[in-house]
């Protein structure tokens, strides 16, 4: 499993890993090299994460300070202990980084021995420091100045050896986490095993993504996992990046390596902007805006009933395909992510009738706020597009307070101030009506295409309610009464019953209009949405 | 020629499809739009050279005829938008039918009516005769247009038409029946003294008599197990010797296979061509041959690239041809437009095979080079009238190409079928000359019901090379996304020197690609110009991310970089590109060569019109994304890149391999259809090479079998189910 590397990465690997980071004197080899397979090291992901020679370390010469254990002995020290900080570019816009090291403090020799003496890869637990105040002065300056912060996590935990201290320095970076929060976006790339307290400060920050196969996040590792519970777990089940980017929800998506994950960070921070004063950034832009997208005149089927690819629409009107979606593999009954229109970055929420026929449950209702109340702390302006038969039923639903999960998208869409836009493809039905970014929540544009229905309920639940047990045909007169987007038209509670094919020109014209938006709520202290 | 005048201003005034006519570059309109360019020109925005179409005057006058008022077209796609665009140009209004999962189809769309008549299966809908009949007496259609398949050639359907007084636009059942049976339309040939496979009719005894018969059709023959199919049973003897051998295995092989060992012997056509002659007859016993179409690339029988004239006929041939098959049409009392199809060997001996009474697929290369509209013609015969024209009317005006385009797979066994939505689609229509014959459009869905054909691509040009020019530039112009095509194959063959030459024949296909078709073959020069593309592509894609509006808060660090070292891999190769910029241009060194790359660099168009070193390449990027993989369709195929800065790809060997998913254990589905038979169950061992399930897509049954030895693990499918390309069907242990 073990790929020999003598001499700690070779001279290859280290004229084209370190040279271009302005090595200090006395760098040891040992902070270019990860012992494992197929990860980087701290300062290589750096190098591909930011423009070419845009990096300014910080904090190169600072030391761990720990004496027991045998940790002051020359061997295991080196300075930029254990962490890389600094700011560099990303696309020439302003980004602060850290990016840890992972297992830095063993020899790649030792390493080995060890791992041949127990026969097994486990090295995780212990021995490792994050140091703290090194990561905590990027973030301090990247909340005074307003850029992002990126963390390139690798970490095994606190350092047992360091003792309380490292726990208090967990509860600084979790500080800081808290108070850059919607003030600036941070961003967390999970990059090899991070356990215990180190996993708390990528769950406070705005994204989190995994590395398959190379990365983990747990609580506790399996090995305290089997002398608690007895449960037998690998690792890759534990806390992998299938299971929490399928699963937990814990992660926002996952990479194939960390050079695919690295490259798409970089495409991902250009759709952010740096900080919550700016707005969402504008870039050139080839696709016509008034561009028709004839297919969308044909894309929901005659048969309420069938489902199609809400993902179809979504990219057929967005700038050049291309959408950036965030949980693509959780809670897919919704899609959200992140695409441009004439250029300008907007965050997209859609109910997906492919799955479980697109309807809000526990899962998607949370999924939708979050990213809902991201796009309206970084003022990205909101698109919706509705096809809703209503919130799942049922007493799994019900036990687990989906009244409480789904009321937090409620909260979300009426909270947010951005331009909210709502284009209604099919069903509106009930509750999921109002809570899918209706006119009542204040949507700045409200459409519906002429296949809309916007109504409390389906015609066959609700003919049999309103008569029920009774033998009637008044299926068919509810479908023309209220199958329809006329009622709602006709109300104001949509704006205009559009031609689908004009959909992106009217999307694009809106946004363009609605750039000068400006609407606050009143004054508090925070909202207290239902958590 | 006033009458004509004012109903060409009608109809462009009206909008009627104007754009659509005049680029399906039909016949008609094309030599009326030349006589009468003067009145048009404030009104047509067009730029066809009208010169290049010669078409006989004498088609202006059916303007002046009726015929019907009403026709119903008993088909769908492309033959349906056929058939209605002529239709139009007539005045007649058209009635389209269409199944429920084709309501939103252009031919419905384009049809003055249209009526649904049943769910998605043929059988249900465009087969099902008591619904059409139904369909035709509610909107009083006087006629109805068969195109072709479904109910064309279906002389039980011509009946109940005749018998309701509807006229068929198709022969009289008569014909149609004679012209379906094997044996009937044989003996007819031969009565009409068309040259028909020479063989022995009756049961051959033994070896001695197998080679005096042999002797008197002339080497080589084929000895075939009457009771035969499959290949089982059928022997090639090229002389004597081999005739007694033949006949001794073959008899054996025929008495194992089929427990009866007669045997037939006849003549064997060596690599024959497959050429047909149209034929256009009308009621009053009138019969015209339209030259032929030489349809010899074929895979699977069925075509693929079809031409007219024939590279390989003299006029001699052709004439003997023609005159054959109008005897066998005047035999048959034909009337209406009918195909004669020939094998023609390599000393132009040619052999009747049979004769299709309908309109054909191919029929657009025959309009090309005659200047005739066949359905039109098909509808005047339909309605009595007489043939307008004298065989020596019949010209060959240039030369036209036909690509069938299909929604396959080339590199499965020549084309497996694939479905999707069209996500993008944009006809090559703005290369000068080029016809396309289409049902379908942005948005629509290539279904498991229905052929999956995407389009007829027909180019014209005043002599082959200029057609076949014009084809490889409308394939390379041709944006199908969503599903996969077979523009990849069509292009390999229209540009294949042997096809170049016009030396082919039916074995075309798997006699160039005894492999299977593996996609374009770069030269070192071809994929030098891939790599430095594919390279200024990611470089003008980096330039353009870092071009922000508007005047941010914190300044943006302009990038002052002009110079990239990238390193490309495409296929197994990794090929270190350096590019650098030179104001809107790009200077691109591969392999020690340096390349000139220019363009508009517009990211968001479908088709990339790039010049390197002088040459203009149309190149589609049908995928990017920000790992730097990319697909790029180039020269027709679709290359798989991935293209990273040096330092990233010095990285990447760091990357671990992931294991790719062992395959043998699994079975997955190659193709979207659906599961006819499953024929394990979990538990069961199955042995390699034994058949697992049968897949059913479009016209054909796959079976699925065991790529080794083992024990069913679980079965995912059964039997009515409806599987999409790389469903998990079933695993081994």
């Amino acid at each position: 499993v073990l790929r020999s590397r003598p001499s700690c990465g070779g001279a290859a690997r280290q004229s084209a890993a370190t040279s271009p980071l302005r090595a200090a004197p006395g760098l040891s080899l040992s902070l270019t090299c990860a012992p494992f397979q197929g990860k980087l090291t701290a300062r290589e992901r750096i190098l591909l994460l930011l423009d070419p020679d845009s990096f300014d370390e910080y904090d190169m010469f600072v030391e761990h300070r720990c004496s027991d254990f045998g940790m002051d002995s020359s061997k295991n020290k080196y300075p930029g202990d254990s962490v890389v900080t600094g700011r560099g570019r990303i696309n020439g816009r302003l980004a602060y980084v850290f990016s840890q090291v992972y297992k830095h403090n063993i020899l790649w020799e030792e390493a080995v021995h060890f791992e041949t003496r127990t026969g097994k890869i486990n090295l995780s637990q212990t021995l490792f420091l994050v140091r703290v105040a090194v990561v905590g002065k990027v973030m301090d300056q990247a909340a005074m100045v307003g850029a992002p912060v990126i963390g390139l996590n690798d970490s095994g935990g606190a350092r047992i050896q360091e003792g309380v201290e490292s726990l208090a320095g967990y509860a600084d970076i979790f500080l800081r986490n808290v108070l850059c929060s919607g003030l600036v976006p941070q961003i967390s790339l999970i990059m090899g095993p991070c356990a215990g307290g180190a996993v708390y400060s990528p769950a406070l920050t705005d994204f989190t993504f995994m590395v398959k196969d190379t990365s983990y996040l747990f609580i506790t590792g399996p090995d305290v996992v089997k002398s608690v519970t007895n449960e037998d777990v690998t690792q890759e089940q534990l806390g992998g990046a299938k299971t929490h980017t399928a699963v937990s929800g814990v992660a926002h998506r996952a990479f194939e390596n960390d050079i695919d994950a690295l490259l798409n960070l970089r495409e991902f921070f250009n759709y952010l902007p740096l900080s919550n004063r700016d707005p969402a950034p504008v870039c050139e832009c080839h696709d016509p805006s008034d561009r028709l997208v004839p297919e969308l005149d044909t894309v929901v089927p005659m048969e309420s009933t069938k489902a199609y690819d809400m993902l179809d629409i979504i990219r057929s009107i967005v700038d050049e395909r291309e959408f950036f979606e965030i949980m693509p593999s959780y809670a897919r009954n919704i899609v959200v992510g992140f695409a441009r229109m004439n250029g300008r970055t907007v965050g997209i929420v859609g109910n997906q009738p492919k799955v479980a026929s697109g309807c809000l449950d526990i899962n998607s209702s949370v999924k939708g706020a979050r990213f809902v109340r991201f796009c309206d702390a970084f003022n990205i302006p909101l698109i919706t597009f509705v096809d809703v038969p209503g919130f799942l039923p049922g007493t799994a639903q019900e036990y687990g307070g989906i009244i409480r999960h789904g009321a937090k998208l409620l909260f979300a869409f009426a909270e947010a101030t951005v331009p909210k836009i709502t284009v209604i493809t099919r069903k509106a039905y009930g509750g999921a009506y109002d809570v899918m970014s209706s006119k009542h929540l204040r949507g700045d544009a409200n459409y519906a295409w002429p296949t809309a229905e916007v109504a409390v309920m389906g015609a066959k639940g609700a003919v049999q309610i309103i008569f029920r047990g009774k033998e009637t045909d008044a299926e068919a007169e509810y479908v023309d009464k209220f199958a329809n987007p006329f009622p709602a038209a006709m109300r104001g509670f949509v704006d205009d019953i559009i031609q689908p094919s004009t959909t992106r020109m009217r999307i694009c014209h809106d946004l363009d209009v609605l750039a000068s938006k400006s609407q606050t709520n009143p004054w508090k202290k925070h909202a207290n949405i239902p958590l | 020629m006033e009458l004509l005048l004012s109903f060409l201003m009608e109809n462009f005034c009206l909008g009627y499809e104007a754009d659509c006519l005049l680029t399906a570059c039909y016949p008609l309109l094309q030599c009326s739009y030349h006589a009468s360019k003067m009145y048009l020109q404030h009104q047509v925005q067009w730029t066809v050279k009208s010169d290049e179409f010669h078409m006989p005057t004498k088609s202006l006058l059916f303007f002046s005829l009726q015929t019907f008022e009403k026709l119903l077209i008993a088909n769908r796609g492309e033959i349906a938008c056929r058939v209605i665009k002529t239709c139009k140009k007539m005045g007649i209004k058209t009635v389209a039918i269409h199944s429920d999962v084709d309501a939103n189809a252009v031919h419905v769309k384009m049809a003055d009516e249209a009526v649904c008549v049943g769910p998605a299966p043929t059988s249900k809908s465009y087969l099902n005769m008591d619904a059409i009949m139904e369909v035709i007496k509610k909107t009083r259609a006087q006629a109805v247009h068969p195109g072709y398949g479904f109910l064309s050639e279906n002389k039980e359907f011509a009946r109940r038409l005749a018998a309701e007084g509807v006229t068929f636009i198709g022969p009289d059942t008569h014909a149609i029946q004679a012209m379906g049976d094997k044996i009937e339309s044989k003996l007819l040939a031969k009565n009409a003294k068309v040259n028909t496979i020479p063989g022995f009719d009756g049961v051959v005894k033994d070896a001695d008599e197998a080679v005096r018969i042999a002797r008197e059709i002339g080497y080589p023959v084929m000895i075939k197990a009457s009771a035969g199919g499959g290949g089982k049973g059928m022997r090639i003897a090229w002389d004597d010797e081999e005739t007694r051998e033949g006949f001794r295995f073959s008899s054996q092989e025929a008495a194992s296979s089929f427990g009866d060992d007669r045997l037939l012997i006849e003549k064997f056509i060596d690599n024959p061509r497959h050429i047909e002659i149209q034929v256009l007859a009308d009621k009053h016993g009138n019969a015209l041959w339209l030259n032929e179409r030489e349809c010899s690339i074929q895979r699977r029988n069925q075509k693929v690239v079809e031409e007219a004239p024939s590279t390989f006929l003299d006029s001699e041939t052709r004439r003997a041809m023609g005159e054959q098959a109008v005897a066998l049409a005047k035999a048959v009392k034909y009337s209406s437009a009918g195909t004669v199809e020939f094998l023609v060997d390599s000393s132009k001996n040619f052999y009747f095979l049979e004769m299709n009474t309908r309109l054909q697929v191919e029929h657009p290369v025959t309009e090309c080079i005659t200047g005739l509209d066949l359905v039109q013609e098909m509808i005047r015969v339909a309605k009595g009238y007489p043939l307008r024209h004298k065989q020596a009317d019949i010209p060959i005006n240039g030369w036209a190409v036909e690509c069938r385009v299909y929604a396959e797979d080339p590199y499965k066994s020549f084309g497996l079928p694939s479905i999707g939505k069209l996500s993008q689609y944009q006809e090559p229509l703005h290369v000068p000359s080029v016809r396309v014959d289409s049902g379908i459009e942005q948005g629509s869905d290539i279904s498991i019901y229905y052929d999956p054909m995407i389009s007829k691509l027909i180019t014209y040009g005043s002599n082959r090379a200029e057609a076949l020019r014009r084809m490889e530039e409308a394939l390379d112009n041709y944006v199908i996304r969503g599903v996969t095509h077979n523009i990849s194959l069509l292009r390999e063959v229209i540009i294949h020197p042997r096809f170049v030459q016009g030396d082919i024949s039916t074995k075309f296909l798997p006699e160039v690609y005894p492999d299977g078709f593996k996609g374009h073959q770069l030269t070192d020069h071809e994929r030098r110009e891939l790599l430095a593309t594919a390279a200024c592509l990611y470089v003008a894609e980096q330039l353009r991310s870092q071009r922000f509006l508007g005047t941010p808060r914190i300044p943006i660090a302009k990038s002052k970089r002009n110079s990239w070292e990238l390193s490309v891999h495409l296929g197994d190769g990794i090929y270190p590109v350096a590019v650098s910029k030179d104001g809107s241009s790009f200077s691109v060194e591969v392999d020690g060569m340096k390349l000139n790359v220019t363009s508009e660099w517009n990211l968001a168009l479908p088709l990339l019109s790039v010049t390197i070193d002088g040459t203009q390449r149309t190149v589609q990027r049908l995928s990017r994304d920000a790992s730097g993989k990319t697909s790029i369709q180039f020269l027709g195929t679709v290359y798989k890149l991935q293209v990273l800065t040096k330092a990233a790809a010095e990285l990447s060997k760091y990357m671990p391999e992931k294991a790719a998913e062992d395959t043998s254990s699994i079975l997955r589905s190659p193709m979207p259809g659906a599961v006819v038979a499953v024929s394990v169950k979990p538990g069961d061992m199955v042995s390699e090479g034994q058949e697992i399930c049968v897949i059913e897509a479009m016209k054909m049954q796959n079976s699925m079998i065991a790529a080794k030895t083992g024990k069913v693990k679980a079965v995912h499918c059964k039997a009515g189910d409806t599987v999409g390309e790389g469903d998990l069907l079933v695993e081994l242990e």
